[in-house]
């Protein structure tokens, strides 16, 4: 994939040097940096306060976080519609803070796509060619084929208003993707979708940025859709970053307690004086020997198929969850109002930095 | 569950009523003025009718009605002229501070406010100063200088407030797409902005068209020489009482309906160009 992008690159040595030596002159090794970037709307309000943040080249990688944590402002930074009040943004080792949107080889979909009206989806995908005045038959020809990667060449000549959600979307990813942009920016492109398409656009999203090679990143509140999508994933709280890295190693080792409980799935405890995180599905219902318990009242019982997943309003005061094989939970059948426990083994634990 | 058909509650008729009240109150008297603007010969101001004819439109063109009829068909051609300058001048001025007003500017309150008082201010009043201030500096009253400058006191502000909810409802993220897809600021314009909000341009228009033609209040004492339609129409009511005055009010609802049907034609033939466009 690294060398199909490079044969692509227009200025790419045509002679043939050693590969080696050209991996560590000509390549880049992160596609976006982040230098202590700051947003400040007054001197009270900061809505991104000193971020930094390396993003390695053709990576999907997903802001996460919950709403008013500065990631929209981050994404907005990046693409130049927001201006930086503080640090530094490089797309491929070149900085871009201050350069317009176009020069940055970024391109942004907007959450509600933001697709023209007056326009047919074809002139739609053709505005940016238009723009830099393409000849027509080039800029129609080269819009076709962008169409066509999103599969919506059939109905290149419908209007915006004519076209589903879906639909929409897919024009809008082509609008996008032909400006070639080094870096693709999402701003929650799933959110406007019903489930059932929102599962079936992610899969199209993360097949199309496979085969284009290039950094996607993407904005949104789910952290489902953030761990089925991500090869790197970054937790943003209070307009900082809590944790960015692959989405395997957020889940298993959390960085603090707002991180696990935010991705969810995890009990935030205490335990032998320190703060720890549990998965639910290392927790099991009732005690055993030898195991680590805490003790409380069953609050909600929620049947998922294969498993089930009960939480305990605990002693202590916190929220426990365990989830159990429905096997399992069929043979114990525990109800609402009873009183249970819940267990785990020691190594199951995961300290947090507090 | 069964559906049933409820009847309508009390409150629908009382309101139907009264709509239907309001609307005879309405077009009656213009259905009269109508009716009666064909009027024969002899007839006169009221009915019965005395035989049927366009004698009065015959001699509202030729101008040969005697004692009290005016000069209508110069009065109709300084009404257009001024309403065409009129309609310009409030779409673009209307269409230029609307996109000024996108971005928050010190005092643009005050502004915005002081534009859209001159709506309630008395109309004779703000003719009256007008006209004053001509005067008073030694300048002549003109249709071109004073006229204009009037008629706008009243059209601008109805521009003004139409362009503002116009640009109130675009979508500001049309133009930040434009912008991440390389469009320079005279591209946005012109490529996204207009076409989006063209539909309420036209509407400005045809209201300023409307507004200007009609106006009397801060006309008359600013047009110059000679009369506009409003000022002949008013000068025939209290002078002479011919059915010629139906004839007048005949023919210029029929303008103005066929202003009215001229543009709504055009906004469906824009949409049907639209359509037609993207079914290649």
């Amino acid at each position: 994939m690294h060398l199909k992008k490079i044969a692509e690159t227009p200025d790419a040595p045509t002679i043939p040097a050693q590969p080696t030596v050209r991996q560590a002159t000509k390549g880049h090794r992160f596609d976006v940096e982040l230098v202590a970037v700051t947003k400040r709307y007054s001197a009270t309000t900061t809505a991104v306060d000193d971020i930094s943040l390396r993003i390695p080249r053709g990576s999907y990688c997903c802001l996460l976080g919950p709403s008013g944590c500065g990631k929209s402002t981050t994404l907005r930074m990046l693409a130049g519609h927001e201006s930086v009040s503080e640090g530094a943004i490089l797309v491929q080792d070149v900085e871009i803070t201050t350069l317009p949107p176009i020069q940055r080889g970024t391109s942004m979909m907007f959450q509600d796509y933001a697709l023209f009206p007056h326009l047919t989806a074809l002139e739609n995908v053709a505005f940016s060619l238009k723009v830099r005045k393409v000849p027509k038959e080039e800029r129609l020809k080269r819009a076709r084929e962008y169409l066509e990667l999103v599969q919506m060449d059939n109905l290149a000549n419908r209007l915006p208003n004519q076209l589903s959600g879906g639909q929409q979307q897919r024009v809008a990813l082509a609008r996008s993707l032909i400006t070639r942009p080094k870096v693709l920016l999402l701003d929650e492109p799933l959110s406007a979708l019903d489930p059932f398409l929102r599962t079936r656009m992610r899969a199209e999203l993360k097949r199309i940025q496979k085969e284009l090679g290039i950094t996607f990143v993407h904005v949104t509140h789910s952290q489902e859709e953030a761990m089925a999508l991500s090869d790197m994933m970054v937790v943003m709280n209070d307009a900082k970053i809590m944790q960015a890295a692959p989405a395997r190693e957020i889940f298993e080792t959390p960085e603090n307690a707002f991180v696990a409980k935010f991705i969810g799935g995890h009990n935030v405890l205490v335990s032998e004086g320190r703060a720890v995180s549990v998965r639910a599905d290392r927790c099991r219902i009732g005690a055993q020997p030898g195991m680590r318990t805490a003790k409380g009242e069953i609050t909600m019982i929620e049947y998922h198929g294969p498993f089930v997943q009960i939480s305990l309003a605990g002693d202590s005061g916190d929220d426990l969850t365990a989830v159990m094989s429905d096997a399992e939970y069929f043979a114990q059948e525990p109800r609402i109002g009873d009183r249970a426990a819940i267990s785990w083994e020691a190594s199951s634990e995961h300290e947090l930095v507090a | 569950m069964m559906m049933t058909a409820r009847g309508r509650p009390l409150s629908f008729y009382v309101l139907a009523g009264l709509m239907a009240l309001l609307l005879i109150f309405l077009y009656a008297p213009m259905l009269c003025v109508y009716i009666l603007s064909f009027q024969g010969p002899d007839g006169g101001m009221s009915f019965p009718m005395v035989g049927w004819s366009f004698h009065w439109f015959e001699v509202l063109f030729e101008g040969t009605g005697g004692h009290g009829i005016g000069d209508v068909p110069n009065s109709f051609r300084r009404s257009v002229r001024l309403a065409a300058f009129v309609s310009v001048l409030s779409t673009v001025i209307a269409l230029s501070a609307g996109m000024a007003y996108r971005r928050k500017f010190p005092g643009s309150n005050f502004v915005f406010y002081s534009a859209i008082a001159a709506m309630v201010l008395p109309g004779i009043f703000i003719g009256f100063g007008i006209a004053l201030t001509f005067n008073l500096m030694g300048w002549t009253i003109n249709w071109w200088s004073s006229g204009i400058g009037a008629q706008l006191t009243w059209s601008l502000p109805f521009g003004l407030l139409i362009m503002f909810i116009v640009l109130g409802r675009f979508n500001p993220a049309y133009e930040e797409a434009a912008t991440d897809l390389g469009a320079n600021a005279r591209q946005r314009f012109q490529m996204i902005i207009l076409p989006i909000i063209l539909p309420g341009i036209v509407g400005i228009f045809v209201s300023s068209i409307t507004s200007s033609y009609e106006e009397n209040a801060r006309t008359q004492l600013n047009v110059g020489l000679g009369n506009t339609m409003p000022m002949e129409v008013t000068g025939l009511l209290t002078g002479s009482s011919t059915p010629v005055l139906f004839a007048i009010g005949t023919l210029t609802s029929l303008f103005m309906f066929a202003l009215i049907l001229g543009s709504v034609l055009l906004m469906g033939w824009m949409a049907r160009r639209r359509a037609a466009r993207s079914e290649l």
